[in-house]
């Protein structure tokens, strides 16, 4: 049986330029990667909202570390990184429901995923750091 | 004669449910809070104080990190088992996680309630 198997005639292709990580594979390893991210930078982002609350000298400071630029352009990649991860969750929220699972919504579900979490890091990004 | 299958699919099952779980409860938080932070910015200390200060927001908070701690253990303990092989560094680095994570929701907690 497992012989059998083997000798099937598969379709191969291994002509290396032509491979590439479709669309909701590029989600998947985002939301993976800003996952970890998130989680590498918790204690950066705890300390930013405990000094933002404890005392006036504490909430200058986390005034003055959210003025720096590099810091700004930091806090808004986390941002699109809790975006992204946020939206691509509720889509797989959506497939684990069996909504969207075949090939065709798979792709336009995952430009949603991306248009909508760009639209609201902007958004939100604006607001908060600008 | 016990049949029992000690490997395959269901023993990841209450895990699965709870990184789905708190999911939700972190979703619905995340609007409350844009809606929160739509009109009420950290412009000032007495004002960004007052948003959770309120008994409401407070506890929302308190759910979204305990959610969030839970989900990150979930989700970094897949990344550790899916690269990482040897058993040993493995373990380590899950005990790690585990500990950093109670630590924050420590953290998570003094924070909340001293405000």
């Amino acid at each position: 049986m497992a012989e059998m198997a083997i000798k099937k005639k598969r379709p191969k292709n291994l002509d290396l330029p032509t491979i590439r990580l479709p669309l909701p594979g590029i989600l998947s390893i985002i939301h993976r990667i800003s996952g970890a991210a998130l989680f590498l930078l918790l204690p950066f982002l705890l300390w930013l909202f405990e000094s933002s609350l404890t005392s006036a000298q504490t909430f200058a400071s986390f005034k003055g570390v959210v003025d720096n630029a590099l810091v700004k352009i930091i806090l808004l990649g986390l941002i699109w990184f809790y975006m992204h991860h946020f939206c691509a969750g509720i889509r797989y929220l959506l497939l684990d429901l069996h909504k969207g699972i075949d090939l065709k919504s798979a792709v336009l579900s995952s430009k949603i995923v991306f248009g909508v979490s760009i639209a609201l890091t902007l958004i939100v990004g604006v607001k908060v750091l600008w | 004669m016990v049949n029992r299958i000690l490997v395959g699919a269901h023993y990841g099952l209450k895990d699965w449910i709870i990184q789905r779980a708190t999911a939700i409860i972190m979703a619905v938080y995340t609007v409350i809070f844009l809606v929160v932070i739509g009109s009420v910015g950290p412009d000032s200390l007495e004002t960004w104080r007052g948003v959770f200060a309120g008994g409401f927001m407070r506890f929302a908070t308190f759910l979204f990190f305990i959610s969030l701690f839970y989900h990150a253990w979930i989700g970094i303990r897949d990344i550790w088992m899916d690269y990482i092989k040897p058993d040993g560094i493995r373990l380590l680095l899950m005990i790690a996680t585990a500990t950093v994570l109670v630590g924050y929701a420590g953290w998570a907690i003094r924070i909340l309630w001293r405000t």
